[in-house]
């Protein structure tokens, strides 16, 4: 009887109260470029659900294209409304920023989404089986590779449609995650763009057992970090008593407003935000791929679909460097001259290892997840600036970065042999001979990854650099150029490798795409001539664009 | 009026563009429109020149500004032009002889199929040296500067299926690179001095540099002369460069291009008024040059190398002129003009007889021309007698006057410069009459016959072509007209200027004017250089007109085989700067491959060991993978505490 009176006074306390829990107040509008991506990967699911398998495809990529479209145009609608300058302001109760760094950032995501769905849907690399064009995912995931239900998915002509929701749901976390401005927010966030992306490292069609692999891997480490992160989340509430940004930093700060009597224990102990601030870091450090959280980078970029590969290593590094960017300047300013230091050493050993590393690889998608490590390290270079250069040399970066790695990791998927992509160095040998053109292409790539003038790459390394010495970190931009001069070494001798070495006998072919991997590619290339030979404009965007709004 | 200015170098830019890019279609009228852009070109330089005469002789100047070029911050330069009565002379110098020159190529060059290429060059160089000329800043003067340099390379070497004339065109890049670091020293120096490179701010600011500034800037801007104007040290590559057709000789290596050392020295007078030690190396290379270029002249047989040896020694006299200061600047530019026409007059004649004489220019294989070539003789007579001085002749004006002034510099130097000045006038009368003894008089030497006394003459190795016997003829009109046009400008160029000393007044404006004061009256200057005028005359006479001259050269004396030799000049500069040059240049390619590669390729083998050695960390477990993230991490949580604790 007593229980039944506790739960009853209980439901009757919250029913009496009704007006104690205020309505959250949402502004909906502003929140538009998530909520329209979310909704269209409702829509794919419900399409998987309901849409015979014939009609899925074109259905699928058309919702896709469509909802990263229109979430790109409500991105520049609320630039073009200021919120990225004089309206910036923290939404929905305190959970998402919207100001610049936010809209830039979503901007770019939604961009580099928009060409990766052209190469997820590309479906004439491939050869046809039985009678069906397919792509580059597995016909049944579920399936065990080699088996009979396989054979008998192949035969009948499955393919993977769910890429596209899937895709969809990692861009809508990817989209909160640099706006994030609470800790829990950050953590669903980063947990909504994982999940997915832990699923589309295993679908690939080719071998499969690889793929799987390294989803396994990916999921289990990111698990482990996910865990560190979650922990550092913990700690910091226990130092601040809140999870907001704007509330650890007022504590960091030494603004207490109230102390909650819960955590009178606890709050204002260093110990908690120095340890807590450590754990978080390393958990986006992780994402982004810095050196000593780098190792899954090279097993899962190899392993994973290369459509897929391509959309992580340049979505997920945007999206996990805005959240950092975020963090830093935002949460731990107050801290910066105990995590500068920490940091400095994150990129020295993220820049020299990856580039270092990089220069034995044989295999073409394990020396670009290399390269994505050493520039990790130089973007992380950027942010240590802690100046407003710094801010805005990082966005840039990330923006002329992504489309390099997106094109690149395109071209790779062109060139196949008998076994799929033939991504074995010693096959591209003479490249160059046979495909002057794809050839050209991805040494337009490799030199913006070396960071040669008049590639985005360039312009993009002179800002991070130029900020970070500006920003008194001249002994770190000594320590990058001396990277980047071991990074050029392997990136030129692949080019040396196409165009200059006979070509082999056995060599793989190139396949001819589909408008949708050659507009791709296409995009690529434009992007990073643009930005390379003009980008002043891009350079004043990113440099209005990088005021964080707290 | 100031958009014409612009025009002008335009003109014959859109004339180089023309035939360089219009390809075989413009083979056979390419000559045409060459020198029809040339002709526009000088008409355009006439029609400013009457309008400047309309106008006070302070308000002559006019400026246009094209587009600013470099703007960066607070500092502009602009592509900008000046037209004052300096650049007017050398406007109407260089259209006027270059299109008379362009004439004369149409008959010269007709058998060449290269033809068109040739009058684009031609046209190339005119535009750079109007832009030079016109050019209202140092930038853009260096701009033109590296015109003419180009241009002078592709003429020299454009017969380049001749070994020599691609080694010629090179020599004289490379020479003249010398000099043109000397330009971009002396325009960064201004920079520095004035933050600017235009003329009028630099100019008359220069009062206010410190000495030192100025004779640095001096000594540089008269290395670049050095180099462009083929004067001591910076003199061993016009002999070499008449390897190019002798149109180019007469317009580039003779009127022209080599002028623009003088040019320099003379628009920035007011830098060397203020840097007297500067002055004195220009009066020393000038005085120097002068009698080198006349020694070398002195033994030279071949007719152009002999010329090409007067063209230097007659700079001499206006860089020396040039370096007087205000005494002589005029004078400079007066003897640069008379020296423009009877110069290129006596190149073209040299031309002539060439075309004649199956292009050889052995003069000791002329002789007695004057009777095969009547106009030839007379146009070149006349330009002979114009260059030693004759009384009444265009060169006797000028380069009276910069004898005078030489002695009028004052006190030892002047009786130094002065002795020079009249050393090399009666050194040029003797070459000079020595070149057209050979040629227009005495008994023919050419054809197949041997002389008697020279039985083995013919060197085994020359190639059938040269032992058809030549058969000396007049030219064609298109060469002779020139040649006329410019024999009646050495004959009164230098009159007309002195009437009222209106060349004087004329360019007194701009580059300012003083008398000095002369130890001997004008009358005895004059007196003096008619006397050594005589003399030289007389012993060339001696030694060429009552003597059979001989078809191969004796060996002479110990000077005379040095002058053959250029006075040893490449032997110095091989001695002095090939070998060192490559000594050094072996020692530095030994410690690059030595130490530097060494050091490269060390780096390359560590980082390679180093990397094969960290991919093994990548072992594919997991858990290695989980061990590295929890070890960062902790690395991470403890650098963060002890940061604090520190």
């Amino acid at each position: 009887m007593i229980h039944a009176a506790t739960v009853h006074s209980l439901w009757t306390t919250a029913a009496a109260a009704p007006d104690k829990i205020p309505s959250p107040d949402i502004e909906y509008g502003q929140l538009l470029p998530t909520l329209i991506v979310l909704g269209a990967a409702i829509v794919g699911v419900l399409i998987e659900a309901f849409l015979p398998r014939r009609q899925r495809y074109v259905a699928q990529l058309f919702v896709s294209v469509v909802a990263l479209a229109a979430a790109f145009a409500a991105v520049i609608g609320l630039a073009a409304s200021d919120y990225g300058t004089s309206k910036a302001h923290v939404a929905a109760m305190g959970a998402i920023a919207v100001d610049g760094p936010a809209l830039f950032l979503q901007g770019t995501i939604l961009l580099v989404a928009l060409v990766a769905v052209f190469t997820f849907a590309e479906r004439r690399l491939d050869p046809v089986v039985h009678g069906n064009r397919v792509d580059s995912f597995a016909a049944q995931a579920a399936a065990v590779p080699g088996g009979e239900a396989e054979k008998a998915a192949v035969k009948a002509g499955f393919t993977t449609t769910e890429v596209f929701p899937l895709v969809l749901f990692a861009v809508g976390g990817m989209l909160v995650f640099p706006s994030a401005n609470d800790l829990l927010t950050l953590f669903v966030a980063l947990e909504v763009f994982s999940l997915p992306l832990y699923i589309l490292c295993a679908l690939a069609r080719r071998h499969r057992a690889m793929s799987q692999e390294a989803a396994v891997k990916y999921f289990l480490l990111g698990a482990f970090s996910s865990a560190f992160l979650l922990f550092g989340i913990a700690l910091l509430y226990g130092y601040a008593g809140t999870v907001a940004y704007s509330g650890i930093a007022d504590v960091v700060d030494g603004q207490v407003r109230n102390v909650t009597p819960a955590l009178a224990g606890t709050m204002g102990n260093d110990a908690l935000l120095l340890i807590g601030g450590a754990m978080v870091l390393m958990g986006l450090l992780f994402k982004i791929g810095a050196v000593p959280f780098h190792m899954w980078t090279p097993d899962v970029y190899q392993g994973a679909p290369t459509p897929v590969t391509g959309f992580m290593a340049a979505a997920t590094k945007v999206a996990a460097f805005g959240a950092l960017l975020r963090l830093l300047y935002v949460v731990l300013p107050g801290l910066r001259w105990d995590w500068r230091p920490v940091m400095w050493g994150v990129a020295i050993v993220t820049m020299l290892g990856g580039a270092i590393v990089a220069v034995t690889q044989t295999d073409v998608k394990r020396l670009l997840a290399y390269s994505s490590i050493a520039h990790a390290g130089f973007i992380l270079a950027g942010v240590i600036a802690t100046t407003p250069d710094g801010i805005s040399s990082v966005l840039f970066y990330l923006a002329a970065y992504s489309f390099v790695t997106l094109g690149a990791f395109a071209v790779v998927t062109l060139v196949r042999d008998a076994g799929g992509e033939a991504t074995h160095l010693s096959k591209w040998a003479g490249l160059g001979r046979r495909s002057p053109l794809v050839a050209a292409v991805f040494a337009v790539f490799l030199l913006a990854f070396a960071g040669i003038p008049l590639t985005s790459g360039f312009a993009g390394k002179f800002a991070v650099f130029k900020a970070a010495a500006d920003g008194g970190a001249g002994a770190l931009v000594v320590i990058g150029v001396i990277s980047s001069a071991v990074a050029a070494f392997f990136y030129i001798r692949v080019i040396v490798l196409m165009f200059f070495s006979e070509p082999r006998t056995d060599g793989p072919s190139v396949a001819v795409p589909s408008p949708l991997t050659s507009s791709a590619i296409a995009i690529g290339v434009a992007v990073t001539l643009v930005l390379g030979v003009a980008p002043q404009y891009f350079l004043d965007l990113a440099s209005q664009a990088g005021v964080f709004v707290r | 009026m100031e958009n014409l200015i612009g025009l002008l170098v335009a003109v014959p830019l859109l004339g180089a563009a023309l035939l360089l890019c219009g390809g075989r279609r413009l083979d056979g009228k390419g000559h045409y429109i060459g020198t029809v852009l040339a002709a526009a070109s000088f008409v355009i330089g006439a029609v400013l020149f009457a309008d400047m005469l309309g106008r006070g002789e302070h308000d002559r100047a006019l400026h246009s500004k094209v587009f600013s070029w470099i703007p960066v911050g607070g500092f502009r330069a602009d592509v900008a032009f000046q037209l004052d009565q300096l650049s007017m002379t050398f406007v109407l110098l260089i259209t006027g002889v270059g299109t008379l020159i362009h004439i004369y190529s149409i008959g010269y060059m007709e058998h060449d199929e290269r033809r068109r290429r040739f009058f684009g060059y031609l046209n190339l160089f005119l535009a750079a040296m109007l832009l030079l000329v016109l050019a209202d800043n140092y930038l853009l003067l260096y701009v033109g500067w590296e015109g003419v340099g180009l241009a002078s390379y592709l003429l020299i070497g454009f017969w380049q299926h001749k070994p020599s004339a691609a080694t010629a065109a090179k020599k004289a890049f490379i020479v003249n690179r010398v000099g043109d670091v000397g330009l971009s020293i002396a325009i960064m120096l201004m920079f520095t001095t004035f933050g600017t490179f235009t003329f009028a701010p630099v100019l008359t600011n220069a009062d206010h540099a410190s000495e030192g500034k100025l004779t640095a800037i001096g000594l540089m801007l008269l290395l670049a002369a050095c180099g462009k104007s083929a004067q001591v040290p910076l003199q061993s590559w016009l002999g070499d460069a008449m390897e190019g057709p002798t149109p180019v000789s007469a317009l580039i290596h003779a009127a022209t291009m080599v002028t623009a050392g003088v040019y320099l020295i003379t628009r920035s007078g007011a830098i060397f008024n203020a840097a007297p030690d500067a002055q004195a190396a220009v009066v020393t290379v000038g005085a120097v040059t002068l009698l080198f270029g006349a020694i070398v002249g002195c033994a030279k047989d071949d007719i152009k190398k002999a010329l090409a040896g007067s063209t230097m020694s007659q700079i001499g006299y206006m860089i020396l002129a040039a370096g007087l200061g205000p005494i002589g600047y005029v004078f400079a530019i007066m003897h640069l003009v008379t020296h423009g026409f009877f110069k290129a007059g006596l190149f073209l004649g040299a031309g002539s007889v060439m075309h004649a004489m199956n292009d050889e220019v052995d003069m000791r294989k002329y002789g007695g021309l004057r009777k095969y070539m009547p106009v030839t003789f007379v146009t070149f007579g006349l330009g002979y007698l114009a260059i030693i001085g004759f009384p009444g002749l265009s060169g006797f004006w000028s380069k009276d006057k910069i004898i005078e002034a030489a002695f009028a510099k004052g006190g030892t130097e002047g009786w130094i410069l002065g002795g020079a000045a009249l050393l090399g006038a009666a050194i040029t009368a003797y070459y000079m009459t020595r070149v057209m003894l050979l040629t227009f008089f005495g008994e023919k030497r050419w054809g197949t016959t041997p002389s008697p006394e020279e039985p083995s003459a013919e060197p085994a190795a020359e190639s059938a072509g040269a032992h058809t016997e030549p058969h000396p003829h007049e030219s064609p009109s298109s060469m002779t007209i020139p040649m006329i046009v410019l024999a009646v400008g050495s004959v009164f160029a230098g009159g007309l200027f002195s009437v009222n000393d209106a060349f004087l007044k004329w360019l007194e404006p701009v580059t300012g004017h003083s008398h000095g004061d002369s130890p001997l009256s004008a009358a005895a200057v004059t007196a003096g250089t008619m006397v050594v005028l005589a003399i030289g005359v007389a012993l060339a006479w001696a030694q060429y007109g009552r003597r059979p001259v001989p078809r191969t050269a004796p060996r002479g004396s110990l000077l005379t085989r040095a002058a053959r030799r250029d006075l040893l000049q490449d032997d110095f500069n091989h001695v002095a700067l090939v070998k060192p040059g490559q000594y050094l240049t072996r020692g530095l390619v030994y410690v690059d491959h030595k130490l530097v590669d060494g050091v490269v390729n060390g780096t390359a083998a560590s980082v390679g060991g180093l990397s094969g050695r960290l991919r093994k960390l990548q072992n594919g477990y997991a858990r290695t993978y989980a061990v590295s993230m929890f070890g960062g991490t902790a690395v991470l949580i403890a650098a963060t505490l002890l940061m604090r604790a520190v």
